[in-house]
């Protein structure tokens, strides 16, 4: 079973963002002093294609990602946990064109042969939310985004993805393209001797075939602070005030 | 003429709440754009969909295309029957919604069409002939505004944001070719939730509760309190999702759903950065927590600081009292 894994070097959630960057336009982040990590919701796509290779007793997992330099610890992380080698398509910078991503990544995928590809449903950066069905449309495969459980049979599966109110049940046939939810499997973590035998795997490095950008960053803000707020009171006896407040003031209630 | 296809939503053939908003959010690109354009609303669905009500919003007209394998989400032909509109069509952009269903489907019609995708929009504008959009990045800690450099400007606007107007328009309904191609992927079901439960994402009041809990049994008190108000989802926190109390669907937050409620009610939740992220868009939030210091109280509007074993039933007491009279 040979299955790939798109992954992406995003900041960890606990960052406070700093707007910053592209060459001082503000149109990017201030990466100074910000701690790089795995996308989170890579994580259970690296370890969904674990498990997938372990049941299958044979097969190869790579790892890709679109990005500078520094993306290569990010495919160290993943191949820490337990993946076979990278492959980064080197971009100066990554568009925020998520079609122009999804291009390079289904250039380099197209004839690589894989029975599965995995994303996450959406990097917790620009929550783009896209990239992983636009590499699927792009390879005229099946996909399932935001699968959060998946059953596995003979070539098919059977995949619940949450809808509003709901959870809709999803069958297709691989080869295939799945996005990953949180709750799909509990992420491992990359023990020592994982880490140690990640040092000697092999990463490719090529340039992205990116496709033209043609969504332009215009400005990057901060968001209005709330106002400051008040506290009401202590214990229950502040009950009574606060439910007026929602009332009258709020008028929410 | 710059028209603009509004791209709506419909579950077990009625239409959706946010596909008001797709119209309104559409109504307002086509009015900006200039030139008279007008707004086509296209419902996709099996034989017999709901398609009134949509002119009040602004839909000049609105297209039905009926397939019998419509009456679920079918993913690839409902991308092929939007991408077959939109090009015959010849739109200067296309909304759609960025609900489960849209996150899904907007990135195949983007492919099909060949443009980008600006996603979970939360306002539009046009600047020099281009749709230019905003959207929250960074769970909502930034603001991104995106330039679309490709016709037709595809965006997917964030449910819940876009409140719908009244703009009367003729919303003459008439029927479109679906287009059906065979299906790589087959939505078998659609478990719904039991009635009453509200989804995190879409309820008007989220009462989510933390650590401060202490177990997962105590969630019954924010149950109780969202039964209370009526029209309310109980969300979580990351701590109490990931320590397995909770199903991550009720997860608030960067690696969880980002909230644009009325009412916010955060109980014994600390209020880290990634949670402040994903409920500091709703209108008016309240925090209860025993630590005056928290920063949960940095963003809320009303704070209560005590033990929250005593102060919920009283709140939940309370509500019932005043909404009752």
């Amino acid at each position: 079973m040979k299955i790939a894994v798109c992954v992406k070097r995003v900041p960890d959630t606990e960052t406070r963002i700093k707007i910053g960057g592209g060459g001082g336009s503000g149109t990017g982040i201030d990466e100074a002093g910000v701690k790089f990590i795995l996308n989170p919701y890579d994580e259970f796509a690296v370890e969904e294609a674990l498990q997938r290779k372990d049941k299958a007793g044979t097969g190869e997992i790579v790892v890709i990602t679109v990005g500078g330099d520094a993306a290569q610890e990010t495919i160290r992380t993943a191949l820490a946990m337990g993946a076979d080698r990278g492959v980064l398509l080197k971009a100066d910078a990554i568009p925020a064109d998520g079609l122009a991503v999804a291009k390079a990544l289904a250039a380099e995928l197209k004839a690589g042969g894989y029975d599965l590809i995995l994303c996450g449903k959406l990097a917790v950066d620009d929550a783009n939310h896209q990239v992983g069905v636009m590499v699927a449309e792009l390879l005229g495969l099946p996909c399932v985004s935001s699968a959060a459980k998946i059953e596995w049979g003979e070539g098919t599966a059977v995949a619940e993805r949450e809808v509003e109110g709901g959870i809709e049940v999803v069958a297709f046939a691989l080869p295939a393209v799945v996005t990953c939810e949180k709750g799909l499997n509990t992420p491992r973590y990359p023990a020592l001797k994982g880490i140690m035998a990640a040092k000697k795997k092999p990463i490719e490095v090529k340039p992205a075939q990116l496709g033209p950008a043609r969504v332009a960053v215009r400005s990057l803000t901060l968001p209005p602070e709330r106002k400051e707020g008040r506290i009401v009171g202590e214990g229950p006896a502040a009950v009574a005030e606060l439910v007026k407040l929602l009332q009258t003031e709020a008028k929410v209630l | 003429m710059a028209n603009v296809l509004a791209v709506v939503e419909q579950r077990g053939g009625k239409l959706r709440k946010v596909s008001r908003e797709i119209v309104t959010a559409a109504r307002q690109v086509a009015d900006a754009l200039g030139g008279s354009g007008s707004v086509d609303a296209l419902v996709i669905g099996a034989p017999g969909v709901e398609s009134a009500g949509l002119g009040a919003h602004g839909a000049d007209r609105v297209l039905v295309a009926e397939d019998a394998s419509f009456g679920r989400y079918a993913p690839d032909g409902y991308a092929a029957t939007i991408a077959a509109q939109a090009k015959a069509g010849g739109y200067a952009a296309v909304v759609m919604a960025a609900s489960a269903t849209g996150k899904d489907l907007a990135p195949r019609v983007a492919v099909q069409l060949d443009v980008p995708l600006a996603a979970d929009v939360t306002a539009l504008a046009v600047e020099g002939g281009k749709v230019v959009a905003t959207r929250p990045i960074y769970a909502g800690k930034v603001l991104q505004t995106l330039e679309m450099n490709a016709t037709p400007a595809l965006v997917a606007v964030r449910p819940n944001t876009f409140t719908p107007v009244d703009a009367a328009k003729a919303g003459q309904v008439s029927k479109v070719q679906a287009a059906v191609p065979a299906a790589r992927v087959t939505v078998r079901e659609v478990k719904e939730a039991p009635q009453g439960v509200l989804d995190v994402a879409e309820a008007p009041v989220v009462v989510s509760g933390g650590r401060g809990l202490k177990g997962p049994e105590h969630f019954v008190m924010l149950e109780d309190l969202a039964r209370a108000f009526g029209n309310a989802a109980v969300g979580a926190s990351r701590a109490v999702v990931d320590a397995g109390w909770r199903p991550h669907g009720e997860q608030v937050g960067q690696t969880g759903k980002t909230v644009s409620p009325t009412l916010y009610v955060a109980v014994g939740i600390s209020g880290a950065i990634q949670h402040l992220a994903g409920m500091r868009t709703a209108k008016t939030i309240v925090a209860i927590n025993k630590d005056k210091d928290a920063p949960i109280f940095k963003v809320a509007d009303y704070g209560i600081v005590g033990d929250l074993f005593e102060i919920v039933p009283k709140l939940a007491e309370e509500v019932r009292r005043v909404r009752a009279s």
